[in-house]
C-alpha cells in the first residue's frame, strides 16, 4: 500500500471509526444483548489503530508479517469470544466486512482524481481485508469446536459415575451410546475405582444404552477382560429383550461373560459370589 | 501341605531377567513343595507379550507341579494394554492385591487354615 | 506434521530396552499423554525393540515429538540392518511367528498405536515407524 494513502487513512482514523461503528450498530446482525456498544467501541478502536499502523509498514500486503501479529491476536480474540458467546458466523464476519466497506469509501473519496492509483489501492486493501476475514472465520470455527469438545468431555464425565453399592461391589450405569472414545473413559474410570476400593465385582448396567452392535459388544468384552486381568469380575446387567435379540442375531459371543436382565438380579449374583447373605429381619415394632 | 511363595517384582524386567525369574521360581516351587505362588506385579509399569508369556509359563509349570499361581496387583493401564495386545493370560489366576490373592489360594487348595508363607525376595 | 524434537537411541543389548522405555515415557509425559496411552506406546515399543534384538542383533531407534494440527504425539522409528522379513503381510497376522514367541509382536504393536508403517527388504533390513497421538484412541 502507498505510504501517502496509509498516512491519509491514519489521519482519518476518527472518522473511519465513527462510520464503522455506525455501520456495525446499524446492522441488524449486531445483538446488543450479547455485547454492549461501549465494549464494541473500545474493541474496534484498538483493532483499527493496529490495522492502520500495519498499513504503514513496508510489508503491508503480507498479512503473515510481524506488523500483523497484534491484529491477528485481536481478531482471534474477538472471534473466539464471539463464538463462545453464541454469535452467528454472519454476525462475526460483519465485523471485518463492514470495516472494509468504510475503507473503500474513504479511498474512493481521497483518490477520485487518480483512478489508476485508486484501483491499485482498492485491490491491495481488498486483499488484506479478505485475508483477515478468513482469519476471523477460521478462529470462529476453532472457537466453536472448542465449545463442542468441552461439552463432549463434560458429557462423558457426567455420564460415567462409578458407584460403590456394597463393600466389594461397584456399579456403573452406562447411559447413552458407547463409542470407542467413551469406552476408554468408562473403562479407565471403572478400573481405577476397582483398585481404589479393592472391589472384586463390578456391575455394568447397560439399561441406558440405546443399541448394542458388535462394536459396543466388543468394547464391553474388552472392559470385562481387563477387569479380569486385574482380578475383578464383571456382571453385565440391564439387557433388554431387543438387545438380547440383536446380540444373538449378530452372532456376538457373550458366553464367557456373566449377564443378567436387571441390576437387582446382578446384585443378587454379586452377593452370592462374595458369600454375602441378605435376609429380612424379624418384624419389629418401630413405632410407626 | 506346602507353603505359599510370594514374589514381588519391584522393577521392570528385561527379557533375560524375566527368564531367570521363571527358572528360579520354578526351582523354588520344587524345593519348597509350595502349593501356591503369588506374583505381585503392582510395581510393574508394562507387561508385553514376552512378560505375558513368562507369567503364563510360570502358571503352567507350577500347575504340573501341583501349585496354583495367582498374579496380583496388575495396574489398570497394564490390563487395558494387555487386552488390546491380545493377551488374556488364560490359565493364570488374578487377584486385586496380595491379601485377596492369598484368600483365593486358600480356597483353591481347600485348607483355609494354612497360612505358612515362604518368602522369595526377588533380588532384582 | 511438524517435528518438535528428535533424538537417536542405539539398541545394542537387552539392558538398553529398559533405558529406552524410560526415555519414551519422558517424551510421552512431555506431550501430556495419559498413562494408559503411554503404557500402550511403551508396550508397542518394547515388542518392536525385541524383534530388532532377536532378529537383527540390534539397531538404531529415533525418538521424536511431533505435532499435527496442533495435536502432539510421539513418533518412534526402529531401523535395523537384519535379515528383513520375507512376507510382511503374513508377519502382520496374529499368531504368526518364525521364532518361538506367541506371534503377537507385530500385530499387537500395531493395535497399540495410532499409526504403523513397516518397510522391509530381505537381506537389507527392516524399518518400522509408529505414532501415538496424545488424544488418539
Amino acid at each position: 500500500m502507498n505510504k501517502d494513502t496509509a498516512a491519509y487513512l491514519k489521519g482519518k482514523k476518527k472518522q473511519i471509526l465513527e462510520t464503522w461503528m455506525g455501520n456495525q450498530v446499524k446492522d441488524a446482525a449486531l445483538r446488543d444483548d450479547l455485547m454492549s456498544v461501549a465494549e464494541l467501541q473500545q474493541q474496534s478502536e484498538e483493532f483499527l489503530s493496529a490495522l492502520l499502523n500495519a498499513f504503514n509498514t513496508p510489508e503491508a500486503e503480507d498479512t503473515e508479517s510481524a506488523g500483523y501479529e497484534p491484529i491477528h491476536d485481536i481478531l482471534s480474540d474477538i472471534s473466539i469470544t464471539r463464538a463462545r458467546q453464541g454469535f452467528s458466523p454472519r454476525e462475526t464476519s460483519t465485523y471485518i466486512l463492514s470495516l472494509k466497506q468504510v475503507l473503500s469509501q474513504e479511498l474512493e473519496e481521497q483518490l477520485r482524481g487518480n483512478p489508476a492509483l485508486l484501483y491499485q489501492e482498492l485491490l491491495s486493501m481488498n486483499r488484506i481485508m479478505d485475508s483477515l476475514g478468513m482469519v476471523t472465520m477460521e478462529t470462529y470455527i476453532k472457537g466453536r469446536e472448542e465449545v463442542i469438545l468441552r461439552q463432549t468431555s463434560e458429557i462423558s464425565e457426567i455420564s460415567t459415575p462409578v458407584i460403590r453399592v456394597w463393600e466389594g461391589i461397584l456399579a456403573l450405569p452406562i447411559i447413552g451410546t458407547l463409542d470407542s472414545a467413551r469406552t476408554q473413559v468408562v473403562m479407565e474410570a471403572l478400573l481405577q475405582e476397582i483398585v481404589a476400593t479393592s472391589s472384586r465385582i463390578a456391575i455394568l448396567d447397560i439399561s441406558g444404552v440405546p443399541t448394542v452392535d458388535s462394536l459396543v459388544a466388543q468394547h464391553l468384552i474388552k472392559t470385562v477382560s481387563a477387569a479380569r486381568l486385574m482380578g475383578a469380575e464383571c456382571i453385565i446387567s440391564g439387557i433388554r429383550a431387543e438387545i438380547a435379540q440383536t446380540i444373538v442375531h449378530l452372532g456376538i459371543d457373550l458366553t464367557n461373560i456373566y449377564t443378567k436382565a436387571t441390576l437387582a438380579s446382578a446384585l443378587k449374583m454379586a452377593f452370592s459370589m462374595l458369600n454375602i447373605q441378605v435376609s429380612r429381619a424379624p418384624k419389629q415394632n418401630l413405632g410407626f | 501341605m506346602g507353603p505359599f511363595l510370594l514374589v514381588t517384582i519391584q522393577v521392570d524386567l528385561y527379557d533375560r531377567l524375566a527368564l531367570t525369574l521363571e527358572s528360579d521360581l520354578i526351582n523354588m516351587v520344587s524345593k519348597t513343595e509350595a502349593k501356591g505362588v503369588l506374583i505381585d506385579i503392582s510395581a510393574v509399569s508394562i507387561v508385553d507379550s514376552f512378560m505375558g508369556r513368562i507369567l503364563g509359563n510360570i502358571a503352567s509349570m507350577s500347575k504340573i507341579m501341583d501349585a496354583a499361581t495367582v498374579v496380583v496387583g496388575m495396574q489398570p493401564a497394564v490390563a487395558i494394554t494387555l487386552v488390546e495386545l491380545g493377551l488374556t493370560l488364560s490359565g493364570v489366576h488374578t487377584a486385586l492385591d496380595v491379601e485377596q490373592g492369598m484368600e483365593l489360594l486358600r480356597n483353591k487348595i481347600g485348607h483355609p487354615d494354612t497360612h505358612e508363607e515362604g518368602l522369595y525376595d526377588s533380588i532384582i | 506434521m511438524i517435528v518438535l524434537s528428535k533424538e537417536k537411541f542405539p539398541i545394542e543389548k537387552e539392558q538398553d530396552v529398559i533405558l529406552f522405555r524410560n526415555r519414551i515415557k519422558e517424551l510421552a509425559t512431555r506431550t501430556g499423554m495419559s498413562l494408559v496411552n503411554q503404557t500402550k506406546l511403551m508396550t508397542a515399543a518394547s515388542e518392536l525393540v525385541r524383534n530388532m534384538l532377536r532378529y537383527a542383533g540390534g539397531g538404531v531407534t529415533l525418538l521424536e515429538i511431533v505435532s499435527r494440527s496442533s495435536i502432539p504425539g510421539v513418533r518412534l522409528t526402529f531401523i535395523d540392518e537384519g535379515p528383513g522379513i520375507k512376507d510382511v503381510h503374513q508377519a502382520m497376522k496374529d499368531g504368526f511367528s518364525t521364532g518361538k514367541s506367541l506371534g503377537l509382536g507385530l500385530p499387537g504393536a500395531k493395535r497399540l498405536v495410532n499409526e504403523f508403517d513397516i518397510k522391509s527388504e530381505p537381506g537389507k533390513g527392516t524399518t518400522v515407524t509408529i505414532i501415538r497421538w496424545k488424544n488418539g484412541l
